[in-house]
């Protein structure tokens, strides 16, 4: 599903995010990244997301090389992608249902349809009943959940996660982690980055980690995935 | 892998989305109301200022035409000319190869005519003799467009004796005329210098709706919305502002044209004649708000173009 062939991500100004990067995740495998602040995971992800672009190597996503995708397709290999984002991005001028249903409206769905998979994806999430109040009178826990629903409203084959427990107590944060784990085993491939590591130990996902930009621990690969 | 089609046709789902965007960006117009009419107003004012102008000259124009057609010569005769004379002058120029046909209005003829048309009746009765001298119309034979040869025909009946005065009727439909032409090139300059201003609002409306929704334009993007997806509401919405102004513009261009026509029908009454003001026929309606749209599209497409790109999540 996701193939890093030594990837680096250098930014202007000199830093190196990342260094000669390669791993490969599997479909439907669910993925801890780990590593300090600064290690690169954030670029990581951003690179999958197509938000950055590397500096050397390439990416294979789900079967396409994305140095091959122009800037005009990006939003075609994001419609694929759930993103999770720490600070939610939620938008605070319309309820909770409309901020659901935005990669619906994208992707032209019937306003039927919408609903439907809408009220589904916020059942999943334990949040039907707030599907008419303003994200911002949610509290975090519940603000993280609705983000949650708005990825895999459109089911993704590629759900991407940067942090998403940051702001959370560790109960709720294993809440959500669970909520991972449920769309993992439906067959979307998870890739969630933390540095919570007591709770990916409670988890048992296999992890790669990230030090200075390049890849010090792959269990994938020590598996034999690889 | 890649989501289950949402929808049977694509075409419909396009159709759809668009309908939807288009009704939305009015909703998000809706609820400002005040803005989205000051906004309304402002080009509405700026349309409506050149075409009314243009409904004027048009009208004058008009005027003018029915005019275009008989260009004429007036000979006023000598007043010691009798009605005798002047008829045989008249059967004699009548011979003249550049004239098509001649009338005389005699002394008393233009007395009678003078009187009703004046209103200053009651005063020639106060002369002891008519003032008026008698009158030959001459129609020429001759195309307008050859004013040499009109002007030869004009010195021609001037040096008749029994002429007092020849005077080309033409003379002033032609400076109306070259007044015209100014003033309408004049109403264009400022026409297209208030479009352009009109193109400038709805361009800087857009900008600053643009950067109202800056979040709501990252998380798109971020979630897959494509270029031209999150640049139709905006696209709609100065589709919608110059809707709304070029209906505005009609209406202020028809109540102003309204305010007018009462005093241009007492005006031209004094004159003898019927003209009344036409106002906006159902094309120009239909040209305003059409080109009005255009403004609105195009200033909004300029503003999203230079302003959307800067906006990347990251």
């Amino acid at each position: 599903m996701i193939n890093f062939d030594n990837v680096s991500k250098r930014y202007p100004g000199g830093h190196e995010a990342l260094s000669d990067l390669s791993f490969r995740v599997p479909k439907g495998k669910m993925t801890f990244l780990t590593g300090h602040s600064g290690a690169g995971k954030s670029t990581l992800l951003k690179l999958l997301a197509m938000i950055e672009r590397p500096s050397r190597g390439q990416i294979i996503l789900d079967g396409v090389n994305l140095n091959h995708i122009s800037n005009r397709r990006i939003p075609y290999i994001r419609r694929n992608i759930g993103i999770v984002f720490q600070n939610h991005h939620l938008l605070y001028d319309r309820p909770v249902f409309d901020n659901v249903a935005m990669p619906l409206v994208i992707l032209g769905f019937r306003h039927k349809e919408i609903s439907k998979r809408v009220r589904a994806a916020l059942d999943q999430v334990g949040l039907l009943k707030k599907e008419k109040s303003n994200p911002i009178t949610l509290s975090g826990g519940e603000q993280q959940r609705v983000g949650i629903a708005r990825a895999i409203v459109h089911k993704p084959g590629l759900l991407l996660a940067d942090e998403p427990t940051g702001n959370l107590d560790s109960e709720l944060s294993l809440e959500i982690m669970r909520l991972f784990e449920r769309f993992n085993q439906v067959g979307t491939t998870v890739m969630i980055a933390s540095h919570d590591l007591e709770l990916i130990e409670e988890l048992g996902a296999p992890r790669i980690s990230l030090k200075d930009g390049a890849l010090v621990h792959d269990d994938l690969a020590q598996r034999g995935a690889r | 892998m890649a989501p289950t089609s949402p929808q049977n046709s694509l075409f419909t789902a396009y159709l759809v989305h668009h309908l939807r965007v288009f009704i939305a960006s009015l909703g998000h117009l809706s609820r400002a109301p005040v803005a989205t009419l000051m906004t309304s107003a402002v080009i509405a004012i700026a349309l409506a200022l050149p075409s009314g102008m243009f409904v004027v000259i048009e009208n004058l124009g008009g005027l003018s035409h029915s005019w275009d057609g008989s260009t004429q010569i007036s000979l006023y005769l000598k007043k010691s000319v009798s009605t005798e004379q002047a008829q045989s002058l008249a059967d004699r120029l009548r011979l003249h190869h550049d004239i098509d046909a001649i009338k005389l209005i005699d002394k008393a003829e233009g007395l009678k005519q003078f009187t009703a048309s004046s209103g200053f009746g009651d005063a020639l009765k106060y002369l002891d003799e008519n003032p008026l001298p008698s009158v030959l119309i001459v129609q020429p034979h001759i195309d307008t467009a050859q004013p040499e040869k009109i002007g030869k025909l004009l010195r021609e009946l001037q040096a008749e004796k029994q002429v007092d005065v020849a005077q080309l009727d033409m003379e002033w439909v032609k400076r109306l005329y070259t007044l015209l032409e100014l003033a309408q090139r004049a109403v264009w300059i400022i026409a297209s210098l208030l479009a352009l201003a009109v193109l400038l609002i709805i361009g800087n409306t857009i900008r600053l709706d643009i950067e109202n929704r800056r979040a709501e334009i990252e998380v798109s993007k971020l979630i897959g919305a494509s270029n031209a997806f999150i640049r139709r509401p905006f696209l709609y919405t100065g589709l919608w502002y110059g809707l709304l102004g070029g209906i505005l513009a009609w209406l202020l261009t028809s109540a102003s044209l309204g305010l007018l026509d009462g005093p241009v029908e007492r005006l031209s009454g004094l004159y003898g004649s019927s003209f009344s003001l036409s106002g906006l026929s159902f094309s120009h309606v239909l040209n305003l708000i059409a080109l009005s749209c255009m403004l609105g599209l195009l200033g909004s497409w300029l503003a999203v173009g230079r302003h959307l790109s800067e906006i990347e999540p990251s």
